[in-house]
């Protein structure tokens, strides 16, 4: 081997047992960091599996849906609009959507009720989504009870657990067909939840929601874009509280690596002046300390990661249930799809491994460029 | 030869409390011959070693190697006259760790490591070949009668052993100089001996030794080429 990647190699052999020499200090520092990276990277992973999920909900969603208002309130569609919708030039296709919120008491959630038109649906029968299936503990072919309007239940049986394509779509969704609906629900005929439009060309969309305004002043269209801007606007703005939250994470987490390395102790400056009045430059030594630095900022970068990984995307981020929970008003519980960005793990790793290794840095190098015979005598 | 000229060192120069540790030395030491330093506690007999050694600067004077620095500065030729005290940093680490080996009188040792490992410190920056270094550390050790211990931790030595490793370990990049401060004040007479048969060993294989001592087994030995004994900073005799 070439002397000077010897060097390399005998310092950091050296930065090695250095660190095991110190087993307990170095132990507690790794966890305090790797805490820290934990809670950061659980963060910043939840709040971006949250936005994909929502966008993955929102590129399902048709183009404008279109809402009657009453009295300020969101109130059943006559279904005779849908025709007249349907003539206004530029609309594709009009669909009524008949749908509701059903409360269950026993496992205390929220399901969505959605009617569907579609052949395959056995009488009496319902398909309901992952997440459903896995809070009541029932699979196909299942009967359960739904309590309808009137506190009478109605037997349902499961002929079919709709498949995981984005939970967030389908996990608490129950489908059933629409005269069910209205039974459960006593939803009047001749009325609709809300209307789904397509256009054709999505650049018309302002003006077909301007020309139904004007043939039903009471009605409300929503477009898609809207939407959008609006789950982005919440989106920002938990961004913009994450910002908050990581930001003093960070600062907290320099502070605190600042306080660990810049106490050097007198041993260890000792230890510096030993090894400079053996011939160590003070270029070695600082390589000597940043070995060891790495080392103790990689290894809780990497636990930290993989823990804030298994965090989210296995348990659900669990831990953020309680400072989170008005996200279960915008979702169900669900599980998150796993996945990583290079981009967020890349700025994640130089938050917290450069301020700790400067913080090591630095010390060190004043007490690297004294005199061996001042660092050994303090 | 050494050559010190109206060497000067005062810490805290320029503060509130400076204080003169060498006052004006003027000395010629022979190469490859023994030379004790004596005199009381505190008359600066390590500071004196210390500013010799290149690990800390003099307030103002100026100290000459003959002859002696030779490999640790490559492109000078071995005899020319080297001024340490103006050389930049980097070049008083090469002669750190080429030209002195350095016995301090609290040995110094890191602790916590093996004693094979203290002695292989000087040797990691240099990029030697691991096995060769080893081979020699081990060698040394061994006729140090430290065979028994390579792999012990130094905390648990006895005085006597951890002398022995400081011993190695100021040995194992071949310097010209060996610097001993203090060497036998953790010894009894029979080790004192013994050590001064090693210094003899080394002043016939060349080396140019430095030793300070209030041991009369040390200043009176048949062995020591010159005595200068100091007081309160400056040189009062030397014999
Ligand atoms: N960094 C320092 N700052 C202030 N005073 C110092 C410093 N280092 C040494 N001294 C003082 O310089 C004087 C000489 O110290 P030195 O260690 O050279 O003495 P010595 O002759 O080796 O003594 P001993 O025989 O006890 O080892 C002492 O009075 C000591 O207190
Ligand atoms: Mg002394």
């Amino acid at each position: 081997m070439r002397p000077s990647l010897q060097r390399y190699r005998n310092i950091l052999d050296f930065a090695l047992s250095s660190l095991l020499r110190r087993k307990g200090r170095n132990l507690a520092l790794i966890s305090v960091y790797t805490l820290v990276v934990f809670v950061i990277a659980s963060l910043v992973f939840f709040v971006q599996a949250l936005k994909r999920e929502a966008h993955e909900l929102l590129a399902q969603a048709p183009d404008m849906v279109v809402q009657r208002m009453v009295a300020g309130r969101h109130d059943p569609v006559p279904l005779a609009q849908v025709e007249a919708i349907r003539s206004i030039r530029g609309v594709d296709e009009v669909q009524a959507r008949l749908w509701g919120y059903y409360y269950d008491p026993v496992f205390g959630g929220n399901l969505t009720v959605l009617a569907t038109e579609d052949a395959a649906l056995a009488p009496d029968a319902i398909w309901i989504g992952q997440g459903v299936a896995r809070s009541m503990r029932v699979k196909e072919g299942d009967l359960i009870p739904l309590r309808g309007y009137d506190g009478q239940s109605t037997l349902f049986s499961i002929q079919k657990v709709l498949p995981e394509s984005s939970e967030l779509v389908s996990s608490d969704l129950v489908l059933m067909a629409p005269k069910d609906v209205r039974a459960l629900f006593h939803f009047p005929e001749g009325l609709a939840t809300d209307l789904a439009i397509q256009a054709g060309n999505p650049r018309e969309l302002p003006t077909i929601a301007a020309k139904i305004v004007e043939l039903f002043p009471d009605s409300r269209p929503i477009l898609k874009s809207e939407i959008l801007r609006t789950y982005e606007a919440v989106f920002d703005w938990r961004g913009g509280l994450m910002v908050v939250v990581l930001g003093s994470a960070v600062l907290s987490f320099i502070i605190f690596a600042w306080d660990k390395a810049t106490g050097l102790s007198a041993e260890e400056r000792k230890e510096i002046g030993v090894l400079k009045s053996l011939g160590w430059e003070s270029s070695d030594v600082l390589l000597l300390k940043f070995w060891e630095g790495t080392v103790i900022s990689v290894t809780a970068f990497l636990t930290g990661v993989l823990l804030a990984y298994a965090h989210v995307f296995f348990f659900s981020a669990s831990l953020f249930e309680h400072a989170l929970k008005g996200w279960s008003v915008l979702f169900p519980r669900f599980r998150l799809i796993p996945a990583l960005d290079g981009y967020q793990l890349t700025v994640l790793f130089f938050l917290t491994v450069l301020p700790y290794t400067a913080a090591t840095l630095v010390p060190s190098w004043r007490a690297a460029t004294v005199d061996p015979d001042a660092a050994m005598r303090s | 030869m050494i050559e010190l000229s109206q060497v000067v060192k005062t810490y805290q120069a320029g503060l509130a409390t400076p204080f003169t540790a060498v006052d004006r030395v003027t000395l010629s030491i022979p190469a490859a011959r023994l030379t004790v330093f004596k005199g009381p506690s505190g008359s600066g007999k390590t500071t004196l070693l210390t500013l010799i050694g290149c690990m800390a600067r003099p307030t103002s004077g100026r100290i000459h190697l003959h002859g002696l620095a030779g490999d640790a500065l490559p492109h000078l030729a071995p005899a020319e006259a080297l001024e340490i005290t103006s050389l930049p940093e980097r070049f008083l680490t090469a002669i750190r760790r080429r030209t002195f080996g350095f016995i301090f009188q609290q040995f110094n040792l890191v602790r916590g490591i093996s004693v094979l490992e203290n002695v292989l410190l000087p040797t990691y920056p240099t990029g030697e070949d691991p096995r060769a270094v080893e081979a020699r550390a081990v060698a040394r050790l061994e006729s140090l009668g430290l065979a028994r211990h390579l792999r012990s931790s130094v905390d648990r030595l006895s005085g006597g052993e951890a002398q022995r490793v400081a011993i190695a370990r100021a040995l194992i990049n071949d310097p010209a100089v060996i610097i001993a401060d203090e060497p036998t004040a953790h010894l009894d007479s029979r080790l004192s001996e013994e050590f001064m048969d090693l210094m003899s060993q080394f002043k016939d294989a060349g080396k140019t030794l430095l030793i300070t001592s209030h041991d009369p087994i040390v200043y009176d030995s048949d062995l020591a080429d010159m005595v200068v004994e100091m007081r309160d900073g400056r040189v009062v005799s030397e014999t």
